[in-house]
């Protein structure tokens, strides 16, 4: 009887023990991640906050930095390949030119998920992708002013990012179509500040004195934030307070812009999430226990954040990811 | 003689500088306004003139290497490596004084490295400038850990956005660093020296001067030169941003010299002229922020009015003039 009841609870701890390896089929997996580089600090937070949801997830993680070159991303993956690693995320530098190597992950039947960036591949090359919704970001933006303002007039001027380049385009499309219909927000003036600091301080200044010292404008609006924390220094040189007389939205969340937001500078960020491994892993994990194909574009979430959201805790939340 | 001296400042340049400036005005009426607020000017011609400062300072060294027949690329880059050395000295703890004579150092040293090259190793100037151009901004970028570094230290942040005597900091720097370079190469034979070596540096080495030295030297000021515009972009941002820190401003300030008037070839130089230029090119970036055109416009206006100035100088130009003023001559005698 005593054998038999051991045995039970033997059994049952096993049982147990399957069903958490079952749950988790990432532990122990090794997953190869080629990498565009760290041309921006949102880029080094992406790496940062992969390698620790590969670790939370007990993952291997093998890292390949490609310098921003094409031919050492296909160069990583074929290694990947090579060792026979269990799945591999890219982030392409480029959307063209995978066909051939993509293929050969998916002879060698070795899932393969497209992070940050699409490419221009047969879809069956790779089980997903992961990618930020950039009109969306606008657009989260844009309500966010909509619903700030109500029925008062409210000039905007906007900070774009670099001509021609998809962020830009896209963040400007999404932010149009939120204000389209709200007759009482108009879009007066609208340059590059090529996403850098120095140009947005640059532009915003110029904005100021074309726009009667800044008293006709009502709010900024900045491609990213980096050129809203070159706008808000602007403003400030202006004597005229940023967060107030000027309202501040912009795109990304770094950590800088949470120390504006700290001071009052800065009314609301929209979230350009370095998490994509996350719900990449995820997906892998529904793949692997269940077999299930997951969809192929998936969507991170646009969030934005308000000085409610307590800005200081974001701020070291961020602080360490290497924005 | 005082009439002479009056018609050198018709030229080209200052008659584009005014061009460019009513064209502003006419597109922004309030362009010229100047006012007083909290204890400094403030107004567009303000901005043209601070925001021209970092490519103003640039060419202030880069008229002194394009004049010894050289070109100096790593200027940006140089840039980059100076505001990350100050931004990471000072927040590491260290004094602001020990910050800004670091990164001055710096700058030189790169100069002088890249002033051995081309006096020592004979490299071609373009190549030699090119690789600190390119590893320089991975220099800057190994210092800042590929972020940008944020200071709150208020000497740098006075570098880039103080004000003494009513004007910005930077352009009070500019002003001082052109009267002195000025005062060096035209009051002793510094300029002299370096126009002899451009022009033919065997020459110059057999005439008795230490043509290597002085290419060392040349190349180390316009390090120097873009030290001090390395500080001024990171202190106006308060932060150093390694990776758009003076990135392109060594084509803006090789343009600022070329429209000066001083050759690619090497040879006469006009330092005050190389800064007049860069304020030309700032006068029309200002000028398209307050016009209201569209962005995709910048590019293509701002190379108009260049074509426009470049012709205006060329010897086509200088010859359809000369021609001219001869025909008038030659009638006014035989009336």
């Amino acid at each position: 009887m005593k054998f038999l009841t051991k045995l039970a609870v033997a059994a049952g701890v096993a049982a147990l023990l399957s069903s958490a390896a079952y749950a988790d089929s990432l532990k122990g997996k090794t997953i190869g991640f080629s990498q565009i580089g760290s041309e921006s600090g949102w880029r080094a937070a992406e790496t940062s906050v992969t390698k620790q949801e590969a670790e939370k997830r007990g993952i291997k993680l093998k890292f390949a930095d490609a310098q921003q070159k094409q031919e050492n991303q296909i160069k990583a993956i074929r290694g990947f390949i090579a060792q026979g690693v269990d799945a591999i995320l890219v982030a392409p530098v480029v959307s063209t030119g995978w066909d051939a190597v993509l293929g050969e992950a998916k002879d060698a039947k070795i899932p393969v998920i497209l992070l940050d960036r699409g490419v221009d591949a047969p879809q069956d090359l790779y089980l997903t992708s992961v990618a930020s919704d950039q009109v969306k970001e606008g657009k989260v933006a844009g309500d966010w002013l909509v619903k700030t303002v109500g029925d008062k007039k409210c000039n905007v001027v906007e900070l774009q990012g670099t001509v021609g380049s998809t962020p830009a385009i896209n963040r400007k499309k999404g932010f149009e179509e939120a204000i389209k219909g709200h007759d009482n927000i108009k879009i007066v003036r609208s340059q590059t500040g090529d996403f850098t600091r120095s140009k947005g301080k640059e532009v915003m200044e110029g904005f100021i004195k074309a726009e009667d010292g800044g008293k006709n404008i009502c709010a900024m609006y900045a491609h990213n934030d980096d050129m809203a924390v070159g706008g808000i220094q602007a403003i400030k040189d202006a004597g005229l307070k940023p967060g107030k007389d000027i309202l501040v939205v912009s795109v990304d969340a770094v950590p800088d812009i949470f120390k504006a937001m700290m001071a009052g500078e800065s009314n609301a960020t929209v979230e350009l999430t370095p998490n994509m491994a996350g719900p990449a892993f995820d997906a892998l994990d529904a793949y692997w226990t269940s077999k299930k194909q997951p969809e192929k574009f998936i969507i991170t979430e646009s969030k934005l954040y308000t000085p409610n959201d307590d800005p200081k805790k974001v701020y070291e939340e961020k602080k360490g990811l290497g924005y | 003689m005082k009439l002479k001296r009056f018609s050198r400042l018709i030229n080209p340049q200052s008659i584009a500088l005014i061009v460019v400036l009513l064209v502003n005005w006419a597109l922004f009426p309030g362009f010229f306004d100047v006012t007083w607020q909290d204890g400094r000017l403030f107004g567009s011609l303000i901005d043209v003139l601070n925001r021209g400062v970092p490519v103003a300072i640039l060419a202030i060294g880069m008229s002194a290497v394009i004049a010894t027949k050289g070109v100096d690329l790593s200027v940006g880059a140089v840039m980059a490596i100076s505001g990350a050395v100050a931004a990471t000295l000072v927040v590491d703890g260290y004094p602001a004084y020990v910050a800004v004579i670091a990164a001055l150092a710096i700058g030189i040293v790169c100069g002088v490295w890249n002033g051995v090259l081309v006096a020592f190793l004979e490299i071609q100037p373009i190549v030699a400038t090119l690789v600190l151009m390119v590893a320089g901004r991975g220099i800057a970028q190994l210092i800042t850990a590929g972020s940008i570094v944020t200071f709150a230290d208020p000497v740098l942040i006075y570098i880039g956005t103080g004000s003494f005597a009513g004007l910005p900091m930077p352009v009070v720097i500019a002003i001082v660093l052109l009267i002195l370079s000025v005062f060096l190469v035209r009051s002793t034979a510094v300029g002299l020296f370096i126009e002899s070596v451009g022009v033919n540096r065997a020459a110059a080495s057999l005439a008795g001067i230490r043509s290597g030295l002085l290419l060392v030297a040349v190349y180390g000021f316009s390090g120097f030169c873009a030290a001090v515009s390395g500080l001024i972009v990171a202190g106006d941002i308060k932060g150093a941003d390694a990776n758009n820190a003076g990135l392109w401003l060594e084509l803006d300030a090789i343009l600022a010299v070329v429209i000066g008037g001083t050759s690619l070839l090497g040879g006469r130089f006009s330092i005050a002229m190389s800064v007049l230029g860069a304020i030309i090119i700032q006068a029309m970036n200002t000028g398209i922020l307050v016009s209201g055109f569209p962005p995709e416009f910048n590019l293509v206006v701002k190379a108009g009015v260049i074509i426009l100035i470049f012709t205006m100088q060329s010897p086509l130009a200088t010859r359809f003039i000369e021609m001219r003023k001869t025909t008038r001559a030659v009638a006014r005698k035989a009336s």
